[in-house]
């Protein structure tokens, strides 16, 4: 167990520009942690630097109290479970899981213990004598994180481990990294693309683009409060909608915006940096976006509704927004293609975000924000 | 591969005759479809090989034409107590033997450093390949004549600079020379092989192994070996067919000689038939080697099928 600590870190391969700079990064010990991201944004590079897999171009990086930047992979205390799971195709599942203690010289008992205690965890422990061939790719997923936990580290790592996985095991395999991560209280940093993935998993997300950090926080964090239009468009699905709008008035509890094409909106953020006439950027999610024919804000023409059973989306094309529109209606609710279609945002739902990307703080709303993660 | 593309195959197979069975011709005009194929294999492979054996049982030497008649296996008694026959099948083995063991082993070393990346590793690497694409006699010919040649040759001339008399090396140590030549042609061919297939080496599994602890020579023997069990079973399959059957090498430089230090199966089939013109005889070893290919190929099968077996397991 230990936490994690990057400072200044940064990357470059070769000769080539940084692709990843000045990285600061707490995680604390026993923590779960999630890096999410587009890809090539370098979230496999930052864990690939943490396990020693990838030479550290620049900063510290400490895990627990030691600085790790010279320390070779097998001397971190860390475990790593691959995308491609990384079996060794040859030896049966045992030995895939006592490799690590093998060469480490542990005695046969110790040996077979961590291992039959891992594939007990795991449920694997009647496939031991298979070889990683005779296996569904569920089962070899266990076997890749057994062997990582018969390493007993002291931070898991897990690049993209779900992502070879069809779906309904997906979900399944996400539960199981929950129940893994209550029952060891181990340090755990997983990596993924897939920011539902990340919202139900982490403690801790960090969001990275462009090998920058953008935003670090709960989900709730992440969710309520976006620190910037790249995170308040990747956290959340569908996709937050985007809407053009001028400033109108603003003060440190409000702002009216005129919406470009649309009305007139108020939104309950701290304007007090924003002058009447900057151009800014309205945020509102689906399942906060309202039908409204008789007082809308803004308008649309119905383009598709998808319909998930229970309630379903509308897609609308506005002039006030580059991307069609995305509402969520309940079910039952109807919408002819081609129709028009108003809409309202309450204010207190509604995010502003500057002509730089970056989001003023909410005024509203905040109770249910600043309630803790857990 | 070979194996796991069976059951695809016959899938295949099974379930197309469901969609256009009636266009399907039947199984009678499939066989007279294949068959033009199949007799000319036949042709092919079978018509030599019974041929060998009728003129392995007769008397039939092209000094003396007139002095014929089948003599059953006299030939092949004849044969057994020729002085040359058991060296030369001995020396067919050690030849074959040893260069297998030669070019597999360093073919292994030479993949493994060139996996790894180095200056001027692609012009290293084609150089390397090089010896495979010349021909067998003349790279008999220029290690002859320029390379262990006592007076002429670069080995002699560094023994000497060393101070040590030069070495008659096709003379005093004749096997060791063949064998020195043939490997120089099929190392490459080795090297070739095992360098794709070390390439082929999921980069993510040396990852795990280095990260569970590995250090070079554990992920030598645990990783990389293992994985190149398939490669070197190719290898060694493919290198005894040309192996068995040296002729060239021998021709060019050592001729049998001296006496019968290196004389293979081949090359005494080589005399027999076209320096004593007794073709009865020469086929009489030419049956015999086949019997001696079979018997190292049901090794070589043997061993390649566990080899599969066992990679199927996974
Ligand atoms: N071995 C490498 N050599 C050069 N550039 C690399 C290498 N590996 C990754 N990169 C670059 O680093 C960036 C981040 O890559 P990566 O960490 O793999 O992204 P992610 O895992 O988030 O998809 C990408 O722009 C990629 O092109
Ligand atoms: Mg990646």
């Amino acid at each position: 167990m230990a936490s994690v600590t990057l400072r200044n870190i940064s990357k470059r391969y070769g000769d080539s520009p940084e692709v990843m700079r000045d990285i600061q990064l707490d995680i604390a010990d026993g923590e779960f942690v999630v890096f999410v991201g587009p890809s090539g944004c370098g979230k496999s590079t930052l864990l690939r630097m943490i396990a020693g897999l990838e030479d550290i171009s620049g900063g510290d990086m400490y895990i627990g109290d030691e600085r790790v930047n010279d320390i070779p992979p097998a001397k971190r205390g860390i475990a790593m479970v691959f995308q491609s799971y990384a079996l060794y195709p040859h030896m049966s599942l045992y030995d895939n899981m006592a490799f690590g203690l093998k060469l480490a010289g542990k005695s046969k008992p110790e040996i077979d213990a961590a291992v039959q205690k891992a594939a007990k965890i795991l449920h694997i422990d009647h496939l031991l004598d298979r070889k990683p061939k005779a296996l569904s790719g569920g089962q070899r997923q266990r076997v890749a994180i057994g062997r990582a936990i018969t390493r007993e580290p002291k931070v898991f790592l897990f690049d993209e481990p779900l992502s070879n996985l069809d779906a309904a095991l997906r979900v399944k395999m996400r539960l199981e990294f929950s129940r893994l991560h209550q029952d060891l209280k181990t340090t755990m940093i997983y990596v993924t693309h897939d920011q539902v993935e990340a919202m139900t998993l982490a403690d801790k997300i960090v969001v990275l683009s462009a090998g920058r950090v953008e935003q670090v926080g709960s989900p709730q964090t992440l969710y309520h409060h976006p620190a910037n239009r790249f995170v308040a468009g990747f956290i959340g699905s569908p996709k937050m909608n985007f809407i053009d709008g001028v400033v109108v008035s603003a003060n440190a509890q409000h702002v009216t915006v005129q919406i470009s094409h649309g009305g007139v909106q108020t939104v309950c953020v701290d304007g007090s940096t924003l002058q009447p006439g900057s151009k800014v950027t309205l945020g509102v999610r689906p399942e906060y976006l309202r039908r409204d024919d008789s007082q809308p804000t803004v308008h649309g023409r119905v383009s598709t509704v998808e319909s998930l059973g229970d309630f379903s989306y509308l897609y609308a094309e506005s002039d006030s927004a580059s991307e069609p529109l995305i509402c969520r209606m309940p079910d039952g609710e109807h919408a002819a293609n081609g129709s028009l279609a108003g809409f309202s945002i309450p204010p207190h739902h509604c995010h502003l975000f500057r002509e730089d990307g970056l989001a003023l703080p909410r005024t509203q709303a905040i109770t249910q924000a600043v309630a803790p993660a857990h | 591969m070979h194996t796991s593309a069976h059951p695809a195959l016959r899938k295949g197979t099974d379930s197309s005759p469901g969609h256009a069975a009636s266009a399907r011709p039947g199984r009678g005009t499939q066989r007279w479809l294949q068959s033009p194929a199949v007799v000319s294999l036949l042709l092919w492979s079978i018509v030599p090989l019974l041929m060998t054996v009728w003129f392995s049982l007769i008397r039939y030497n092209l000094l003396s034409p007139e002095d014929t008649g089948f003599v059953g296996l006299q030939n092949y008694q004849f044969m057994w107590s020729d002085p040359a026959f058991l060296p030369a099948v001995f020396n067919t083995l050690l030849l074959t033997v040893a260069v297998l063991v030669i070019s597999v082993v360093g073919g292994v070393l030479l993949a493994v450093l060139y996996d790894q990346p180095f200056m001027g590793r692609g012009i290293a690497r084609l150089l390397v390949i090089a010896p495979f694409f010349v021909m067998p006699t003349v790279s008999a010919l220029i290690w002859k004549n320029m390379l262990l040649h006592p007076v002429y040759g670069l080995v002699a001339a560094a023994t000497t600079a060393l101070g040590l008399p030069p070495i008659d090396w096709l003379g005093e140590y004749p096997m060791l020379s063949i064998i020195i030549i043939v490997s120089w042609q099929w190392l490459p061919f080795a090297f070739l092989i095992l360098l794709t297939a070390i390439q082929s080496l999921d980069q993510e599994q040396k990852e795990a192994a280095q990260i569970d602890g590995a250090g070079p020579i554990a992920m030598f023997f645990y990783i990389v070996l293992p994985h190149l069990k398939r490669a070197i079973g190719v290898v060694v399959m493919i290198e005894t067919i040309f192996l068995l059957s040296i002729f060239a090498e021998i021709y060019t430089t050592t001729a049998g000689g001296p006496g019968t230090a290196t004389t293979t199966l081949s090359y005494l089939i080589y005399q027999l038939g076209l320096q004593q013109f007794d073709v009865g005889m020469a086929s009489t070893g030419g049956i015999l080697a086949v019997i001696l290919a079979n018997i190292v190929s049901v090794f070589l099968v043997r061993m390649l099928a566990n080899n599969l077996k066992g990679e199927n397991e996974r």
